[in-house]
């Protein structure tokens, strides 16, 4: 047992029951280690907002989540109506819904613009491998939930929109349709396929995400803040008290940077609560406010904004399309085999490998591989901690191209977004084969083109203004 | 950095001008300060409770609930509840589903939510749709009920109130494609009156803008409060973000 802390005799009652706790419970140690002694980077620009405001979006869902699970019904036959009475009769709950609807999406913004950060600055770099992992995973596990909450309000779209992503599963050869149907629970979306999606978004995924949210957390504590400028804060140290040069305690400077933060994400965040909140039909389908109809397809099921760019590369993987990943494959080992410098038994597996590929793609459905393609689309981004070889983690000491290419990545990924909302047409599925083959080019090449190109220096010290 | 930010801007221009609109005929723009004005609600209420309530329900509204729009329980229980319904129940009807479907080939929807379903990026509000569809009744002696819509081509229900806007016939010509000639459509040139209705064709605009108004409104009820209150909680935070600024500021002085 550790040793008894006792308060000096006469001090006050707050510092008497503080030191009680921390014999029992190490309340003061926590709140050091996370708060006031630990040190963050002073050089944190605009786009470090997006983390603090991912746990805000996160505690407005469980919270507001809660207050709508004690009014909704998950049952096929009340489900609509329950929605419609959370939002005309039980007190307040419009806003509850509302903030509700607009936080799903609120969400997918901060998230992307989040990982956006971790991309250009090399966040993902050795030693913070964990905490992009464990990242990608709370995306993943976001995907699931949003999906899976877009069931509940069993409007058109609701339903639809899960019979189609349900029905790309059935996709999977072999185990296919049986998974389908285990995802189900039925043969057609249904009243079990309701109550087990309940169930998941409420209670499964929610647990999931708060876990990975902790470890991401803990990961972060443990290595550090990286920062704009991508240089490690603890290599230069006072001498005397230990603490980084460059850091600055996170409580109270940080926290009350993140106040600012915060607020101004507030009144975005409540400017669509309040004025738009079905945001022109994207974040709350209009089809949605029609009851589900097993009997009427709406004539164009897209899924919500967030999901496009994915969408838009599985549309994207017709016949012709599997033609040019069949080639690419081709490239890619004779490439290997001639320049790779493997030796003559690595050659061979090559090879082997690249006709096993080339084969299962001409032996699959087009169908099948626009699931394998949109999976490993949000899978690529688990391995980019290995994939960057560039001997800088932060683009402002990056060749001027990349960032270029950052940018073009960025706008790839908004074409490939609108046009997944877009009926298909001729030319929106050429430009988004396009789109697929860079999406998947930029992560693929990177360990090639982050190589390459003039590297500025990188300064000793993070650079930092006064405000 | 700014090249980059650039570069998102022009994404997003991108997507938000090219929306492209739909097909079908275009939506007349319904006068949406309608939906705001107290006495333009009540006359739709009761042009509702008379000509749409008798096969169309509203199942999640309540009676009651029309005292927002400036009506008491006594003048809602006279003048609108034309059943035995209690003034807190729902808009329910009595339609047996099997003779609807026997007589108009389907269920009539429920009209609680009908303004918001209906609305389309790029044609506009449900409230358009709707306001263009009860004025675009004409006859049409090839349909079953002997009626057919410009905004909702071989609708299921008749012109229920025709009665008040008198019946028109469309006249359609045909019109060669100007670079296909081979391809002919069918152009809606303009409604011919048949017969006078009770209303001038503006008197019945006016009335089919309050009927309207009161279906967005019942859409909705709670539209304006949100608005109203949205303000509040934005100015609160306009305040809020000014103080955590200058906080903000206090502490970061010291930091060189």
């Amino acid at each position: 047992m550790a040793e008894m802390k006792e308060a000096p005799a006469g001090a006050p009652v707050m510092e008497q029951a503080m030191t009680w706790v921390d014999n029992r419970f190490p309340a003061s140690k926590l709140f050091k280690e996370h708060m006031s002694e630990y040190y963050a980077p002073k050089n944190f620009n605009f786009w470090y907002y997006f983390g603090v405001l991912a746990m805000v979006v996160l505690v407005i869902q469980i919270v507001t989540g809660i207050f709508l699970t004690m009014h909704y019904k998950p049952d096929a036959a009340y489900a609509f109506a329950s929605v419609e009475y959370i939002m005309r009769d039980v007190p307040w709950g419009w806003l509850v819904r509302y903030m509700h609807s607009t936080g799903a999406s609120a969400f997918f913004v901060v998230i992307y613009l989040h990982m956006w950060r971790g991309m250009i600055y090399g966040s993902y770099r050795k030693p913070r491998e964990l905490i992009w992992v464990f990242g990608c995973a709370i995306f993943l596990a976001l995907m699931a939930e949003a999906f899976m909450g877009y069931l509940l309000p069993w409007g058109q779209m609701s339903f639809w929109g899960a019979q189609v992503i349900i029905n790309l599963f059935a996709a999977i050869p072999f185990i296919g349709p049986d998974l389908a149907l285990l995802i189900r629970g039925d043969y057609v979306v249904g009243d079990a396929t309701l109550n087990r999606f309940f169930a998941l978004h409420v209670i499964a995924v929610p647990l999931v995400i708060l876990g990975l949210v902790v470890a991401h957390i803990i990961a972060l504590h443990e290595v550090g803040s990286n920062n704009p400028d991508g240089i490690e804060i603890k290599a230069k140290k006072d001498p005397k008290t230990g603490i980084p040069l460059d850091g600055i305690a996170f409580h109270p400077y940080y926290t009350v940077h993140d106040i600012v933060g915060i607020s101004v994400f507030l009144m975005l965040f409540t400017a669509v609560v309040f004025f738009a909140p079905e945001m022109g039909g994207y974040f709350l389908e209009f089809n949605n406010f029609i009851p589900a109809d097993p009997l009427k397809t709406p004539l164009h099921i897209a899924p919500v904004w967030y999901f496009t760019p994915y969408y838009s590369m599985l549309r994207a993987v017709t016949d012709p399309m599997v033609n040019v990943f069949v080639v690419i494959v081709a490239l890619a080992a004779v490439l290997a085999v001639l320049k790779g410098g493997l030796t003559g038994k690595w050659r061979g597996v090559v090879l082997i490998a690249a006709i096993v590929a080339v084969a299962m793609l001409k032996f699959f459905d087009a169908k099948f591989w626009g699931v394998v393609v949109m999976g490993l689309a949000v899978m690529i981004m688990f391995p980019l901690p290995w994939l960057d070889r560039s001997p800088v983690k932060s683009i402002r000491y990056r060749p001027g191209w990349n960032k270029v290419l950052y940018g073009l990545f960025v706008v790839n990924f908004l074409i490939l977004g609108y046009l997944g909302i877009k009926p298909p047409s001729d030319v929106g599925t050429l430009v988004s084969q396009i789109g697929t083959v860079f999406y998947f080019g930029f992560f693929l090449l990177m360990p090639w083109w982050s190589r390459i190109g003039e590297f500025k220096p990188v300064p000793d010290r993070v650079v930092f203004q006064p405000h | 950095m700014k090249k980059l930010l650039l570069a998102l801007l022009a994404g997003l221009f991108v997507v938000s001008s090219a929306r492209a609109a739909g097909d079908g005929i275009a939506w007349d723009k319904f006068p949406t300060e309608r939906v705001t004005d107290v006495a333009a609600l009540q006359h739709g209420a009761k042009l509702f409770s008379n000509y749409c309530l008798n096969c169309h329900a509203a199942a999640y509204v309540r009676f009651n609930r029309l005292r927002d729009i400036g009506l008491t329980d006594d003048q809602i229980r006279d003048n609108l509840i034309l059943t035995g319904a209690k003034v807190g129940d729902t808009m329910k009807v009595a339609l047996d589903p099997k003779d609807a479907k026997a007589w108009f080939g389907g269920v009539p929807p429920d009209l609680s939510l009908i303004a918001r379903s209906r609305s389309a990026a790029g044609k506009g509000s449900g409230a358009d749709y709707i306001y263009t569809y009860l004025r675009t009744y004409y006859r049409d002696e090839t349909k079953p009920t002997g009626w057919n819509n410009l905004a909702f081509p071989n609708v299921g229900m008749p012109h229920v109130l025709w009665e008040l806007q008198g019946q028109q016939r469309a006249v359609f010509v045909d019109q060669k494609d100007a670079h296909d000639p081979s391809k002919v459509t069918h152009v809606f040139k303009g409604f011919e009156p048949i017969t006078p209705g009770l209303m001038s064709a503006s008197e019945y605009n006016l009335a089919m803008a309050d009927l309207v108004a009161f279906l967005d409104w019942m859409s909705e009820p709670g539209r304006s409060d949100r608005m109203r209150l949205g303000v509040w909680v934005l100015l609160f935070l306009a305040v809020f973000t000014l103080i955590a600024w200058r906080l903000n500021a206090v502490f970061w002085k010291d930091i060189r």
